[in-house]
Order: C-alpha cells, then sequence, then structure tokens
C-alpha cells in the first residue's frame, strides 16, 4: 500500500518552467515546497558537456533528453469518426520529461503576445463580425489583458535575459524593434543577437517589400549577464547545438540555471526526481485535494503526500490527463458540448519556403536556438482580415538555429531521396539554403480536444490522454495566404530555387512540426467555457491551480515559452498576494 | 575566435566542483586529457586516417548473408563517386548492424502494446514490429523476390538492377507479403543517412566522409567571431567526439575544438 509522507505547504507536479518559477516564488514566500519531477535530475555540468553534448544522433534523432514513449504517450485521431491510435514515436511533437523539463532543450525564442491576442473573440466581432470565424470555432478571450500581463512578460525576460530590440516603449515606437508590439514598460535586459547572412538577406527582402524586420528576441545570451536573482549566466557561443540539446555553458536560460537553483538556496524546497504523480486525491465532497499520489520509478512503489496548495505544472498533456483521472472540473464533451477539461485544444501551423543558392554560402552550421530574423506585418490583427476570411496570422521568420547533417540536408523539389543525384545536390545545397517559417496560430474548435482513450493504457495501468485534432477552415486559407506572402518574400530573395509548402489538407502526427500545444485546461471568465479561472485557479478544486500552455483558450503565431512564463509569474503572485490571504476561490 | 567569459562569474554559475571539466588547461576531470595535437603534422593524420579507415568491424547483429545484402543496398543509396565515399566506405552497414542491436533496435522507447491498427497514415507507424524484425523481415523477403525476378539474391545483381528493385521497394510496387515495402526501404534509407553523417564513434560516417561531403565541421568550435563574416567559407577539418576524446584535436578553455583550416575539394 501506499506510504504517507509528512505534508508540505505546496506540491508542484512537474519541474520546468512553470515549477521552477512557482517553486522559486513561493518557497521564498516562506512556504515549503516540493518538486515532483518524473524524470532524472540533469545540469550545464557534467551532463552538457561538449563533445558528448555535441552528438546529434543521440539529443536529436534519439531524443535523449525527452519522454520515454515506452512508458507513456497520448493517442490520436483526426475526428470523432475515427478510433484514435497510439503515438508509438515521437513525430508531431516531441513530449519531454526530466528537471528543467523542454525549458532545457528549448530553442530560446521569447515573444510577448499580441494585446489583440488576449482578446481575440471581442476584437474579432467588434472589427469583422461573427461571420468571419468558422462556424464550430470555439475561441474565446483569456479573461486577462496584456497589460495586466505586462509587469510578469518583463519578470521573465528579466530572469531569462532576454536579448532584443523594444519596438514599443510606453507607446512609442522604436525603430529597430517589432512596431506591432504591445507596449513594453522597459527595454529588453540585454542586446539582440548577432546577424548572419541568411538573416540579413532576409531583413533586405522584406524591408524592400515594405515590411518591417526586426532580430528576435533570445533567450540566449548576447553578453555576461546577472539576472535580478543574481544569477549569472554567460555569453552564447552560436555552436548551433540547442533545440534538442542542453547549453554546455549556461548561456541558454534554462529552469535549472535560473530559477531552480534560487529555489534551492532558500532551504524551503525540495526537488524529487524519479516521482510520477499518477493522481491528485480530493476530498469526499470533491471540492478540495488533500494530496496526490505518485510512484517512484526507482522503486516502483507508492506514496501519497498530503499538501495545502497542489499545483499542476508539467505539460499540457499531463496536466490535463491528471485533471481528468482526478475528477478536478467536469470533462469536456463535444457532442453534448459540455464540459471545460479537455476543451479548445491547439496547436501552431507552419506554412514554410526554402530557397536555394547557387552563388551564396550560409555558414548554416553555426547558429543558435533562438537566432533570427522577423517580420510581424501578418501576424494577429496587424493586417486588415476584412476581405480574407479568415483572422490571425503568423510571425514570419528566418531561423538560424545550426543545421545538423542527418536532420537537416535540403534539396531542391524534384531531387531524388538517394543515388548520385542526391549526393550531388546535398553537396552542393547543404550550405547555400535557408528557410523561411510563417508560425501560424492556430483556432479552437468545438471537435477539437483532449479526453482519456477507451483502449489503450500507459505503464502505470493508466488510460493514455486522447488528441483529436485536425487543421480547421481558419488555418487552412491562412496558410493560403500566407504562402502568397511567402512567395513574394522568395522572390525579392531571387534564389535559383525555392519551394514554398502550405498546410496539407489533413494534420498528421509522423513529421516534425512544433512542440507548442496547447489548451485543455483553459482560463477565462466563465467556467461554463473555462477550467481555470483569470488567475489559474481551478474553477471546481480552488487549491489546484494549473499552470502552462494549458491555460490558452487558442494559441497564437508565436512560440509560446514567454507567455507561459509570465502566466507562472501571475498565478505566483495571486497565489502570494490574493489566495494566502484568503484561501479559497479568487474569482467568484 | 577565443570567446572572453568572465571567468569568477562563470564558476559561480557552473559551481566550483565542475572547475576542471569546463576550463581546459588541466582539465583531466572531463575525461580527455589536454590534447597532444599531433594531428597537426601531415603525416600523423595520415595515421590517423589509416587508423580510421582500418576500425575494427564485425557484424553482430546481420548473418552473412544480411550484411551482403545491406552492404550492397548502401552502396547504391549513397554511391561513391568523384564528390567522395560512398556508404559502404563510410561503413554504414555495419553502423546499421550495431544499432539494430542497440535501444533503437529494440525500439527501446517506442510505445510498444495493442491493440494493433493499421490506421490512417497520419497515424503514423503502426506495426507491432521492432526496426531488428523490420530489417531480418524486409531482407528475407526483398531476396525471394530478387531470387524469383533475377534467379539470384539482391547483393549479387547488376547496378542497374539493384536501382530497380530499390526504387520498386521505395514506391512500394515490390511486394514483401506482410511487410509494407515502403516501410522497410524508409527504414534503410533514414539508417543509412544517420550512418553516414553520425559522429564516427558510432561506426559509420568513417574518415568523417558524410562531414566532409557537406562540410560540417563536427563537434562545433566558438562560431562568435566568425558568424557574421557573410559569405567567408568556413573550411575545416571536421572534429569528431573520438578526435576530442582521445586528445587527437585541440581545444579552446571551455573544451570546445578549436578547428583547423583544411582546403576543401
Amino acid at each position: 500500500m501506499a506510504t504517507e509522507l509528512k505534508p508540505a505547504d505546496v506540491v508542484l507536479v512537474g519541474v520546468g518552467w512553470t515549477g521552477g518559477i512557482l517553486a522559486k516564488e513561493l518557497a521564498q514566500a516562506g512556504l515549503k515546497v516540493v518538486g515532483l519531477e518524473r524524470g532524472e535530475p540533469r545540469d550545464t555540468n557534467p551532463d552538457f558537456q561538449p563533445p558528448r553534448i555535441h552528438d546529434e544522433l543521440r539529443y536529436a534523432v534519439y531524443h535523449e533528453l525527452m519522454q520515454d514513449l515506452s512508458r507513456e504517450t497520448i493517442s490520436f485521431r483526426n475526428n470523432l469518426q475515427q478510433r484514435a491510435l497510439p503515438m508509438r514515436q515521437q513525430g508531431s511533437f516531441l513530449l519531454g520529461e526530466g528537471v528543467g523539463g523542454s525549458g532545457v532543450h528549448w530553442n530560446g525564442v521569447t515573444w510577448r503576445f499580441l494585446p489583440w491576442d488576449f482578446r481575440a473573440l471581442s476584437a474579432t466581432l467588434e472589427r469583422y463580425g461573427r461571420g468571419i470565424l468558422p462556424e464550430d470555432a470555439t475561441v474565446q478571450d483569456w479573461g486577462v489583458t496584456y497589460e495586466e500581463l505586462e509587469p510578469y512578460y518583463d519578470r521573465f525576460e528579466y530572469t531569462c535575459g532576454i536579448g532584443g530590440k523594444a519596438g514599443n516603449l510606453k507607446g512609442q515606437v522604436q525603430p529597430g524593434g517589432n512596431p506591432f508590439e504591445g507596449p513594453r514598460s522597459r527595454e529588453y535586459p540585454n542586446p539582440p543577437m548577432k546577424v548572419t547572412r541568411a538573416m540579413e538577406l532576409f531583413r533586405r527582402a522584406t524591408a524592400g517589400l515594405g515590411f518591417h524586420p526586426f532580430v528576435q528576441p533570445s533567450a540566449n545570451m548576447t553578453r555576461p549577464y546577472t539576472n535580478p536573482d543574481g544569477v549569472q549566466l554567460n555569453p552564447c557561443v552560436y555552436c548551433g547545438f540547442c533545440e534538442r540539446f542542453g547549453c554546455e555553458v549556461a548561456a541558454k536560460s534554462s529552469p535549472q540555471v535560473t530559477v531552480l537553483p534560487v529555489a534551492a538556496k532558500t532551504g524551503n524546497f525540495e526537488l524529487r526526481t524519479h516521482c510520477n504523480v499518477v493522481r491528485v486525491n480530493l476530498s469526499p465532497d470533491k471540492k478540495r485535494a488533500v494530496s496526490v499520489t505518485y510512484v517512484d520509478l526507482r522503486t516502483g512503489l507508492e506514496y501519497v503526500q498530503p499538501a495545502e496548495l497542489i499545483c499542476l505544472t508539467s505539460y499540457v498533456f499531463n496536466n490535463v490527463k491528471l485533471m481528468l483521472l482526478s475528477g478536478i472540473g467536469q470533462p469536456y464533451d463535444p457532442v453534448k458540448n459540455e464540459g471545460v477539461v479537455g476543451r479548445n485544444y491547439a496547436y501552431q501551423g507552419f506554412t514554410n519556403a526554402g530557397v536555394f543558392f547557387d552563388d551564396k554560402i550560409m555558414n548554416s552550421f553555426m547558429g543558435a536556438g533562438a537566432l533570427g530574423m522577423s517580420i510581424d506585418d501578418f501576424n494577429g490583427d496587424n493586417f486588415d482580415h476584412s476581405s480574407l476570411g479568415f483572422i490571425g496570422g503568423a510571425n514570419i521568420a528566418v531561423y538560424q538555429t545550426g543545421a545538423r547533417p542527418i536532420l537537416s540536408r535540403p534539396v531542391p523539389p524534384g531531387t531524388p531521396r538517394w543515388g548520385p543525384q542526391w549526393k550531388q545536390a546535398t553537396a552542393r545545397y547543404y550550405n547555400r539554403f535557408f528557410n523561411i517559417g510563417a508560425q501560424g496560430g492556430v483556432l479552437s474548435y468545438r471537435g477539437h480536444y483532449l479526453d482519456l482513450d477507451p483502449t489503450y493504457k500507459d505503464a502505470y495501468g493508466l488510460p493514455l490522454l486522447r488528441l483529436t485534432f485536425d487543421w480547421g477552415p481558419n488555418e487552412i486559407k491562412a496558410s493560403q495566404y500566407l504562402a502568397g506572402v511567402l512567395r513574394r518574400i522568395v522572390e525579392a530573395l531571387k534564389p535559383s530555387k525555392s519551394n514554398v509548402s502550405p498546410l496539407p489538407e489533413r494534420y498528421g502526427i509522423v513529421t516534425y512540426q512544433s512542440t507548442h500545444n496547447t489548451g485543455g485546461a483553459v482560463m477565462g471568465a466563465d467556467p461554463k467555457t473555462s477550467a481555470v479561472n483569470r488567475y489559474l485557479q481551478s474553477w471546481d478544486v480552488p487549491n489546484v491551480f494549473v499552470v502552462g500552455a494549458s491555460a490558452f483558450p487558442q494559441n497564437a503565431g508565436y512560440n509560446p515559452t514567454g507567455t507561459v512564463g509570465a502566466l507562472a509569474y501571475w498565478a505566483a503572485d495571486a497565489i502570494k498576494n490574493r489566495y494566502l490571504k484568503n484561501p479559497g476561490p479568487l474569482v467568484s | 575566435m577565443a570567446v572572453k567569459f568572465d571567468r569568477r562569474s562563470f564558476l559561480k554559475v557552473v559551481g566550483g566542483a565542475s572547475l576542471g571539466a569546463l576550463v581546459g588547461g588541466g582539465g583531466k576531470a572531463q575525461g580527455y586529457p589536454p590534447p597532444p595535437m599531433t594531428h597537426q603534422h601531415p603525416q600523423a593524420q595520415q595515421v590517423l586516417q589509416r587508423a580510421l579507415a582500418a576500425h575494427p568491424q564485425g557484424y553482430t547483429f546481420f548473418n552473412s548473408a544480411e550484411a551482403a545484402f545491406m552492404e550492397a543496398v548502401v552502396a547504391r543509396l549513397i554511391p561513391s563517386d568523384a564528390l567522395g565515399p560512398g556508404g559502404l566506405e563510410a561503413g554504414c552497414a555495419y553502423f546499421i548492424d550495431q544499432q539494430l542491436n542497440s535501444m533503437y533496435g529494440h525500439g527501446g522507447r517506442w510505445y510498444m502494446q495493442g491493440p494493433w491498427e493499421p490506421g490512417q497514415p497520419e497515424q503514423g507507424y503502426q506495426l507491432p514490429l521492432k526496426p531488428r524484425e523490420i530489417y531480418r523481415l524486409g531482407i528475407a523477403a526483398t531476396n525471394r523476390y530478387c531470387a524469383r525476378t533475377y534467379s539470384r539474391t539482391f547483393d549479387r545483381l547488376s547496378a542497374q538492377q539493384k536501382d530497380t528493385v530499390l526504387k520498386g521497394l521505395e514506391e512500394g510496387s515490390v511486394e514483401l507479403g506482410d511487410l509494407p515495402a515502403r516501410t522497410f526501404f524508409n527504414m534503410m534509407l533514414s539508417d543509412t543517412m544517420k550512418g553516414y553523417f553520425a559522429d564516427p564513434a558510432y561506426g559509420g560516417n568513417r574518415g568523417k566522409v558524410g562531414w566532409r561531403l557537406v562540410g560540417f565541421p563536427g563537434v562545433a568550435a566558438a562560431y562568435v567571431g566568425f558568424i557574421e563574416q557573410w559569405g567567408k567559407p568556413y573550411e575545416v577539418d571536421p572534429v569528431s567526439i573520438p578526435d576530442l576524446l582521445g586528445g587527437q584535436a585541440q581545444v579552446d578553455e571551455h573544451g570546445h575544438p578549436i578547428h583547423r583550416p583544411v582546403a576543401r575539394r
């Protein structure tokens, strides 16, 4: 039988960015915090040291730092009529585990969402009317505004030492930054990253078209940096082994080099690794969480950890899965259109253009995770959609993350996949190519959701989480439009060969696209359409907070971590300044 | 190209205990000694190349027929030509053999519980077979097809016949019974590419020929001083993990190799 442990003030389920931020904030506030992490401990030294960390096969192809799917995965289908089958191999997105979570092996692109994103429904109704939205779209406002989150974005950016150039300081548009962004209270803590040839070509081409290019914000340090917690980070060396790898020189902001050491120093934070939480235990009236049950993966034994406050701080899928397994909130039913847990799952749709040059080398093996040049002219509501028939858009960027040759060997369209012609094209174009990606936002729809699979089980005998998702009409239309924008940029670049790829008709789980999954436990002002309130507190079980991209009501055209970090600080403040004074629902 | 860190602040982050590992010069703690830099002499370089070419190889998964089949396949997928050695010379067949005895070959990190259904293409791989089983079945079935069609096994076909069979597998027009030909072909192609471009530590990419073909420098240096030199070729002798662990390449104070310029092609 399960062993019951001594109660803690707070239990965090998952120790990545959100768990790390809450650990620091709550431990500094004097609470006894236990962080339960199912994966392994890992740190700059010795785990990420060269030369072994520069092993593309181990880390990028075999996903060394990510989740072992033999234990647990999700199942997937495109629609309610299909039978979901397990995702047997990592593909479209990369599920993670381990201390630091995806914050260890992320790229570091750190955006703020647009003020428009947080009131996507109201703003759309005001400007275009309901008719522009697909009938079954369930897009909604967040229940929190950009202005309210601004100080929390600022805290995350200063914690991480983000390098960038403000485009809007207190309402004044600044040269060199993103003129479309919401107003910032101050400049980025560090200057922007260096500019590569591909970035410069993109800058010239897009500026020539009248667009507004800028170096995108990055959590790869651009100079030595000491953050407000006294943590020191080193400058990035542009080694090109960032995404899917840990950083060897502590130049990429990650939980294990920023918030976690600070949490540990308080003496109030206990990190337990190899502990997989399988259930949140509720009081008989289901109005209060009393403990979590976890399996220690080193022994297989079960433990019960009681706590006053329980924060779900794992990835989107596990936050939702634990809510469903524990009976926190009403499960969503797309047929009856009732319930909230699992509702409004969304993702991102990439429209891509590849450009091949015969006369220009790019040194594309050099790079950094968040190194890139962007335009935001076609994101959010930064352009007029009146005659377009869709809302939202994409950030369009050239990224130079480092082209490693097992996975990055572009050849022009029509080239055979093997044999002498393939070899010739690979030798010619490996270093004479770059990709332009349009990172498209995705709406939520009535039929896109998460629930428990009726057939397939994980290693603990629990049902897999089931994902039902496809591209919606808004995304297909947006992608066609964005492909047109990309064609104009490609033309201006004058490559010798190119290809533009809009979204395919159906979403597939096989090819890597992005690990920007969102929703399922969305925040909002109405308990009928949201699982958590504006402070990320469960409407039904007020001593449970569910923190992460699971709270996004739909997804924006940006990398999500900046917003995830801001929401974690926002929730931490709500817990410290409101909840602790009067434990109970923060919104009635 | 040297990177300047404020050493004191650097140590605060990574902790004093890790000093030896991160700063070079006597940093034996990391497991590789200070670089002797023997590779800088052309003669020593030749000795090293011969040593790499003579890397001991013994198939521990494939039987002789399977090894002959795979050697013939990788030689067609990545042919040896004027651009340089191909998949056979790079050791791709041996690389795959070793991989099939590893976690990958056993599908060790795949979800492999039933029930099994073919599903839709969007749902991805849905066979109960591990990679090593796919190879065993696929090689035997392809050789049966070749015996029926050409009266000999794949490895004994002409180059043109081999390409015809491979194309048939790629397009799915060659029937392998229960095993989808495309699944088998795509796995062979993907694994051959891994073998050609992965670090030589895994037994392929011998002599770093895959990296030399495209101009990939291998274990990365600090590129911070070079990345803004638009259009300037970065032509260096690639450096592998064994090069560094064996002290065959010079490293900077943080353990990154210092790449040696080389005239390429």
